[in-house]
C-alpha cells in the first residue's frame, strides 16, 4: 500500500479485515499491547482469524475477548499459558482452538523473514527439541539447524508511541518489543499510537519503524479530545 | 568459549547444611565475570541480581528488548512501558538501550551473552537441559524464550535444587522431560553441589553439606572430580 493514512476512528483502522485472515497482535503482556485496536476487531466481527501473539490473552479483555467471542480458530504464539489466560486454557482444552507454540525469537525471527523476503532460514533454536520435530534438518559448519519458514500477516496491529505523517514510529521504553517487527511482516499494519506530531517533529536519526511500513495511524489522544468535544 | 573455574581442586564443605536459596544466588554471582553481559532467566534466577555488586560491571539483558536493564521498580517509578521478561516493572539506569524482539533474540542466537542463568526440571550430565515442560498430557505447552537462551549464550548456567521434592535427582544421565536445549548447559548450581556439566560428563567442584561419596552414592551418573 502506498502512504501511510491517519484514521478518525477504530472502527476505521480495522476496516476491511476480512474472515480468514491471519492477524499480528504486538505487545509483551500490557506493554505494547494495542488495546484500542483489538477492540474494534472484536466489534468489527471479523471471525475464523488466526492471531500470532506473543501470549494468547490475560484476563477477560484485550485477546481474551476476542477469544471469548469464538472469532479465533488458531492461536501463534510463544506463551500462551499464564496465571490469567483462562479463557485460552478452557477453548484449548476443549478443542475449540488450534495452537502453534513457538519459541519467542523464533517467532520474532520467522515475521522478520517474512517483511524482509527471505523463504525461509536455518535456526539453531529448538534442535532435538518437540518443537523441531517434523522439520528439516542440516549441519552447517559443524553446528545442527532447523528450518524455518516466515509467519507472514495479513495484518498487524501494533501501538507505539509516536507517529509523523509519513507514518514513521517511535515507540517508548520495552513496549517496543514486536512492534517493529510485525509492522513489516503484514500487508496492512494498522497502528495506534500515544500522540501524532508534525513533519520534521521526529529527527530522521531516530525513527524506528520507517513509514514504508504503516498503513493506517490511529491517534489515540485525538481520540480522547474527540470524547471530550463530544 | 566456558568460564574456566577457579578452583584447581573439589572442594566439600561438610562443616554445614545444603545453601539456601540466596546463598545459592550469592555463589552464582560470584561467578559471573566482571563485565559480562547476562540474562537471569524469570523466577529464582532473577534474585542473582540482588548479589551483582554495584562494581561487577555485569550489563543485564531482557529479551523483551532491554540491555543495562536496572532493579525492580517500586512506587513512582512502576512504568507500564518499562517491564522485564517475567513482566515486573524495572528501572532504566543510565546507559540502558532499547531494541525490537529480532534483534534481542538475534543478539542471544548470536553468541553475543556471556552468560544466562535458567532454572531447570532436570538436566543431564552432557548438558542438555529440560526446563519447559513436564511432558504432562493435559499441559498447556508454553515455552517463551526459554529455548532460545538455552542454545544462545556463551555460558549457560542452571540454578536448581540437586533433589525433587520426592528424592529423585535432577542431574541425571538422561532427561526424561522433553528437551528444552540438547548439550547446552555449562554449570549447574544446586544446594548441594557446584558441578560442570558437557561432552566430557559432570564434575563436581563444590559440594556443600555432603560429600563426593554421598553424591555418588545418590546420583546415577559417573561423577568426576577435579
Amino acid at each position: 500500500m502506498s502512504r501511510a493514512q491517519i484514521v478518525t476512528s477504530p472502527a476505521e483502522a480495522v476496516a476491511g479485515i476480512e474472515d480468514g485472515s491471519t492477524v499480528l497482535v504486538g505487545g509483551f503482556g500490557m506493554a505494547g499491547m494495542p488495546v484500542t485496536l483489538i477492540d474494534a476487531l472484536i466489534e468489527q466481527g471479523a471471525s475464523d482469524l488466526t492471531i500470532v501473539s506473543n501470549n494468547a490473552g490475560n484476563g477477560d479483555t484485550g485477546l481474551a475477548a476476542l477469544l471469548a467471542a469464538g472469532r479465533v480458530r488458531k492461536v501463534i504464539c510463544s506463551f500462551p499459558r499464564q496465571h490469567d489466560s483462562y479463557v485460552f486454557d478452557d477453548l484449548y482444552r476443549s478443542g475449540k482452538l488450534e495452537l502453534e507454540v513457538v519459541p519467542q525469537g523464533n517467532l520474532a525471527e520467522r515475521m522478520r523473514a517474512a517483511g524482509a523476503g527471505i523463504g525461509a532460514f536455518y535456526c539453531p533454536t529448538g534442535v532435538g527439541t518437540p518443537l523441531a520435530e517434523g522439520k528439516e534438518r542440516r549441519t552447517i559448519d559443524g553446528r545442527d539447524y532447523v528450518l524455518e519458514y516466515p509467519i507472514q500477516g495479513d495484518y498487524a496491529l501494533i501501538g507505539a508511541q509516536t507517529a509523523d505523517p509519513m507514518g514513521n514510529l517511535l515507540y517508548r521504553k520495552t513496549a517496543r518489543n514486536f512492534g517493529p517487527v510485525m509492522a513489516t511482516a503484514a500487508r496492512t499494519t494498522i497502528v495506534e499510537v500515544r500522540e501524532t506530531v508534525g513533519l520534521g517533529e521526529i529527527d530522521p536519526e531516530a525513527v524506528v519503524t520507517p513509514g514504508i511500513y504503516v498503513d493506517r495511524i490511529l491517534d489515540l489522544s485525538a481520540l480522547a479530545s474527540q470524547e471530550v468535544a463530544s | 568459549m566456558s568460564i574456566a573455574v577457579a578452583a584447581t581442586q573439589t572442594l566439600e564443605h561438610l562443616d554445614r547444611g545444603p545453601l539456601s536459596k540466596d546463598e545459592l544466588a550469592a555463589l552464582v554471582a560470584r561467578d559471573i565475570p566482571q563485565g559480562s553481559y547476562v540474562n537471569l532467566g524469570i523466577g529464582q534466577p532473577t534474585t542473582v541480581a540482588d548479589h551483582l555488586s554495584a562494581d561487577s560491571g555485569v550489563v543485564l539483558h531482557t529479551e523483551n528488548g532491554m540491555l543495562g536493564m536496572g532493579r525492580a521498580a517500586q512506587g513512582d517509578e512502576i512504568d507500564p512501558d518499562l517491564i522485564n521478561a517475567g513482566k515486573v516493572p524495572v528501572t532504566e539506569p543510565p546507559g540502558a538501550a532499547y531494541f525490537h524482539h529480532a534483534d534481542s533474540f538475534a543478539m542471544m542466537r548470536g553468541g553475543h551473552l556471556d552468560v544466562c542463568v535458567l532454572g531447570a526440571f532436570q538436566v543431564s550430565a552432557t548438558g542438555d537441559l529440560a526446563n519447559w515442560h513436564t511432558g504432562a498430557p493435559d499441559a498447556i505447552p508454553a515455552v517463551g524464550g526459554a529455548m532460545d537462551l538455552a542454545i544462545g549464550a556463551k555460558d549457560v548456567f542452571v540454578m536448581m535444587t540437586l533433589f525433587a521434592k520426592d528424592g529423585t535427582a535432577k542431574l541425571v544421565s538422561e532427561c526424561t522431560y522433553p528437551l528444552t536445549g540438547v548439550g547446552c548447559v555449562s554449570r549447574v548450581y544446586t544446594d548441594r553441589a557446584l558441578f560442570l556439566v558437557g561432552a566430557d560428563g559432570a564434575t563436581v567442584v563444590e559440594t556443600f553439606g555432603m560429600s563426593v561419596e554421598e553424591l555418588d552414592e545418590r546420583l546415577d551418573i559417573d561423577l568426576r572430580t577435579l
